[in-house]
């Protein structure tokens, strides 16, 4: 056993303030779908809109990182061991088995994992940048995309993955608690660090 | 060199101290316009001292320096209450339409002509008067307030002691002409107000948004208006050409493209908001993007008839005529003291602090006219309608007040009918509270068919909604119409975040999220179960 560095400070830093601007971007985002009522129409707008300027920077510096470290590739789908992960939430967790998967801090993310993160990376929040800059710059629209699209479409777009968006940190947040005890896969989340069978450096 | 640098020095501490001050006295904001002085003073000249014997001699006084004066004036709406819209090809104005207040003008001079910029126009089958000297000069540039067209004169001030309202006991006085002759100057609030404000029989009745209130405002009731904002007179928006007034209500400007108006490039027309406040007039960028859909007025007059004047909101015409067991009309009011029934004019619902009604319009009306066939089965019916829509980028949102009642119309020529309310006669309602026979002599007075069998339809009428703005601190929320009770609700043609929605969409949305959820608890709870039963 060592104690090894997984998630790097940028990478901490990365989560946990795009986790902070999600948060704010639901609360806000369903305030302005209509869903309640908290801070008012327009400061939710405000609130919503720095928030997502907030995260589309978060996410330019984010692909810089991912690329020029090469982490993408902890992102690159597989489907060795995919099962076994399935069946192990499904099953194995009950039973007391071990979690199949032995992290590495070249492969940080077991097989469902990168599944998830990538579905999260290259769908739900491409659909909502690309939706939300759309309803943010709707007066702006050249002719030719206002002749093709309308506001409700993409409101309803943006509004659906919003809902995506939701199911997937109800579940990724309540997955976390799912390590050897409730917090042993959150604290390299917070420390960086995490205690695996692979020698250090 | 030296000399010039303490200059310097001396200027740059002279703005410092003045930009201190202004940050402590506030930001300049809106200051009260500035009018240049007068060329004439008035009471200096000869034709001017008088006596006179009737305000038309002032006229003829006025004119011989004026000399265009009666010219520009005869050619305007004011004086031949005709006008000819360009976009329907409609003959409008009060000589022609029928509205859901009295009916119509025709039929009830000199009542309504007193109102006519001009003096005499008894008969509205005939054009105005045509003597320069009929034109009324002093309506709108008395400064004094002492003149008063009297009600029943046909526009002329009474020239005896005469009461009113009748019946009151009050007596009005013969107006001091000369010296309102030498005191004319520029035309105020007071001056239009003194028929735009007591439109449809008495103040407020008619607009909503023009009411005596405004004849000296606060702030938070017209910012522009008010002694302590702007201190606009009407014309300083309502710009004028020879006499002839900018703004109509037949054809309005729904959406003024021109922006600032700037000398040499535009029309120098103000009476739109863009005329002054431009096209981008907000900090925040998100309420410019809303101009192109919705009027400046739609959020920035929140509510009409705020300065304490009712509107009348609903004119029931069929119940005029009860009287009380000794044959006398009878009067009763509603909970905040507004009149509620009349015999003369039946029953009334009065409004303050009215949300208007908002719709699509483009600028244009068309009006159901008195000779024109309706269907009249299907009321209520339209007496103006409005065009514009979600689509055409000419169209905006706009409030209105609308104007809702029941009012006579022919059931054999499914047309509506004039109505002889007013007159000096034995067959004006007003007079024998008989309907048969004031509709019969307003035919015979108008010419206009009727034949002879009447009922009342409910009828609609939208006045356009534009004065009473209040700082822009008062304007609407956001939340006014972004919300589940939009006030925009139900207008149609846009999405607006906030009220729009996909019913669809958020149960599936929903659901999607409660299933997770609770897939997410079972599935913890049978964790910590397993967990006591393999420790135990």
């Amino acid at each position: 056993m060592s104690r090894v560095l997984i998630f790097k400070r940028f990478e901490r830093f990365w989560h946990w303030f795009q986790a902070l601007l999600i948060f704010s971007l639901l609360i806000t985002g369903f305030e302005i779908h209509g869903s309640y009522s908290l801070l008012g129409f327009g400061d939710a707008t405000r609130l919503h809109t720095i928030g997502a300027w907030s995260l589309i920077v978060l996410w330019l510096f984010a692909i810089f990182w991912h690329i020029t470290t090469g982490e993408w590739r902890q992102y690159v789908p597989t489907r060795d061991g995919l099962f076994a992960v399935v069946h192990y939430y499904l099953i194995g967790t009950f039973t007391g088995a071990e979690h199949p998967y032995r992290k590495t801090s070249k492969a940080k993310h077991n097989p469902l994992q990168r599944l998830a993160y990538l579905f999260f990376k290259l769908v739900i929040s491409p659909i909502i940048w690309v939706s939300g800059l759309l309803y943010l710059f709707y007066n702006d629209w050249p002719a030719l995309l206002a002749g093709a699209l309308n506001l409700e479409t993409v409101a309803l777009v943006h509004t659906a993955a919003a809902f995506a968006m939701l199911v997937f940190i109800i579940a990724h947040v309540y997955m976390t608690t799912m390590g050897q005890t409730l917090t042993s896969h959150i604290k390299p989340m917070v420390t960086g660090y995490e205690d695996l069978d692979e020698p250090a450096g | 060199m030296a000399k010039l640098t303490k200059a310097h020095t001396a200027t740059y501490l002279v703005i410092s101290i003045l930009a201190v001050l202004l940050m402590l006295v506030g930001s300049p904001g809106m200051a009260a316009v500035e009018r240049a002085p007068a060329t004439a003073d008035h009471s200096k000249f000869k034709s001017l001292k008088g006596p006179f014997e009737s305000a038309s001699q002032v006229t003829e006084a006025c004119l011989r320096c004026h000399t265009e004066a009666a010219g520009q004036i005869k050619a305007t709406t004011h004086w031949t209450w005709l006008y000819q819209h360009e976009e329907t090809g409609q003959t409008l104005g009060k000589n022609k339409v029928i509205n859901s207040f009295c009916g119509m003008a025709v039929t009830n001079e000199p009542r309504c002509t007193s109102c006519h910029v001009g003096y005499g126009w008894k008969d509205m089958n005939q054009p105005p008067p045509e003597a320069d000297s009929a034109v009324d000069c002093l309506v709108c540039h008395d400064t004094t307030g002492d003149y008063w067209k009297f009600p029943t004169l046909a526009g002329d001030p009474t020239y005896v002691p005469r009461e009113w309202p009748k019946g009151s006991g009050k007596m009005v006085q013969p107006p001091d002409l000369p010296d309102i002759a030498q005191n004319v100057g520029a035309t105020g609030r007071a001056n239009c107000g003194s028929c735009h404000f007591y439109g449809g029989g008495g103040d407020g009745v008619k607009h909503g948004d023009l009411d005596s209130s405004l004849v000296s405002p606060a702030r938070s009731l017209d910012v522009h208006m008010s002694p302590d904002g702007g201190n606009f007179s009407c014309s300083d928006c309502h710009s004028t050409w020879g006499h002839s007034v900018s703004g109509s209500r037949y054809q309005v400007n729904a959406k003024d493209t021109l922006g600032i108006d700037i000398p040499g490039h535009t029309d120098l027309s103000r009476a739109s908001c863009e005329s002054c406040h431009g096209g981008e007039p907000h900090g925040r960028e998100k309420l410019n993007d809303h101009v192109n859909k919705l009027a400046c007025q739609t959020c920035h007059v929140p509510a009409f008839a705020r300065g304490g004047v009712p509107t009348k909101m609903w004119w029931d015409w069929s119940t005029a005529g009860k009287l009380d067991e000794n044959s006398k009309p009878v009067a009763t009011y509603d909970d905040a003291g507004h009149v509620s029934y009349l015999s003369e004019k039946g029953d009334f619902r009065h409004g303050e602090n009215v949300v208007p009604y908002y719709a699509w319009f483009d600028g244009t009306v068309e009006y159901t006219m008195v000779d024109e066939q309706f269907d009249i089965d299907n009321p209520p019916l339209e007496i103006n309608r409005l065009d514009g829509e979600p689509n055409d980028p000419g169209s905006r949102i706009w409030p209105f007040k609308l104007m809702r009642g029941k009012q006579p119309f022919d059931t054999e020529h499914k047309t509506l009918l004039a109505t002889h309310v007013f007159g000096a006669d034995d067959s004006s309602l007003w007079s024998n509270y008989d309907w048969p026979k004031a509709l019969k002599f307003a035919s015979d007075m108008s010419g206009m068919p009727f034949s002879g069998n009447f009922d009342f339809m409910e009828t609609k009428m939208y006045w356009p909604i534009t004065h009473m703005v209040p700082p822009a601190d008062q304007a609407l929320r956001c939340g006014s119409c972004h919300s589940g009770e939009s006030r925009l609700a139900g207008i149609g043609g846009i999405y607006m975040p906030g009220h729009s929605g996909n019913l669809w969409l958020d149960r599936i949305g929903w659901l999607a999220v409660a299933l997770t959820l609770a897939g997410v608890v079972l599935h913890g709870l049978a964790r910590v179960v397993f967990r006591r039963r393999k420790q135990s």
